[in-house]
């Protein structure tokens, strides 16, 4: 099977039903290895045990900044190709890249206390994401709640565009900006500057994060498709009853 | 396992980590099961999609 069939719904979802039991299994057992290296790992010697929230805080965070840049470049399908499926993907990533995002910002919230002595402060990385979480919001408000589907589509295909500007200032604002939050330790120039007795469990844990947003983003995506077959018999069971 | 002075912050997290991704799983899954079950009473009744027809 080529690529481009799989721009088939009918295809896609056949696809999806072979592989999501593999990529849930997968998931599965990264987190069952992840947990355990987190579990097992070393104190900071800074931070003590608090360490342990970076588990889930750092990879909620890289997955909250995927899962704009997978919809910005499905709102480029929306809006160029007009793909039904670039669309369908678009709108299964919002609500996840919505959890994800607010697990960053609540997990972020509940490391900040111990380690800065406050749950949150305006500074340029806590505003830029939560400036995302409320995009993400914005997005599906307009796929939710649009009486025409297909102009809430395009309306938050702009949106996720528009938006896309945030990803580099989240990435960068510890850069640019002086803030309390720490500069980048994992991807930065010279190398990770954590010792991989911590370093290992995170990134087992962001492979795990990683395989638990596409599962849940496959199985919305085959969801969506769904949905839109049942509107469209309905669409077609409306006609005949009016004929 | 020794989580020291700040045990109810890392708890909490992972708590509420445990119960947002509980929540995306139970919405996906229920959704699912929603989506097949309309569909199977739409196929019931007769009602087919007009790529099915082409097919037939």
């Amino acid at each position: 099977m080529a690529i481009i069939d799989l721009a088939n719904p009918t295809r896609f979802l056949a696809l999806v039903n072979r592989v999501l039991p593999w990529l849930a299994a997968i998931t599965l057992l990264l987190f069952a290895v992840g947990l355990l290296r987190a579990m097992n790992a070393p104190d900071d010697y800074q931070q003590g045990a608090t360490v342990k929230i970076m588990f889930l805080h750092v990879p909620a965070a890289w997955l909250s900044m995927m899962g704009w840049g997978l919809m910005s470049v499905a709102a480029l399908g929306t809006l160029v190709s007009r793909h039904p499926l670039a669309d369908v993907a678009g709108k299964a990533a919002a609500p996840v890249g919505a959890a994800f995002t607010f697990i960053c910002l609540i997990t972020g919230s509940l490391w900040g206390r111990p380690t800065w002595g406050t749950y949150w402060v305006w500074d340029a990385r806590l505003t830029s994401m939560l400036v995302l979480f409320l995009l993400y919001l914005g997005v599906l408000a307009l796929y939710w709640t649009a009486e025409d589907p297909g102009r809430g589509s395009r309306a938050a295909a702009v949106l996720s565009l528009v938006g896309a500007v945030n990803i580099p200032i989240i990435k960068f604002s510890v850069d640019w900006w002086n803030t309390l939050h720490q500069p980048a330790s994992i991807l930065r120039m010279g190398g990770s500057a954590i010792d991989p007795s911590i370093l290992w469990p995170l990134l087992i844990m962001a492979l795990a994060f990683t395989g638990l947003f596409f599962t849940l983003h496959l199985a919305a995506m085959r969801n969506e498709i769904l949905r839109r077959r049942v509107r469209s018999m309905r669409i077609m069971q409306a006609q005949e009853a009016r004929a | 396992m020794n989580l020291g002075p700040h045990a109810d912050f890392i708890v909490a997290a992972y708590a509420v980590t445990v119960f947002v991704v509980a929540g995306l799983i139970a919405w996906v899954v229920l959704d699912y099961s929603a989506q097949r079950r309309i569909l199977g009473d739409l196929e019931e009744r007769g009602v087919t999609r007009r790529s099915q027809r082409r097919d037939e």
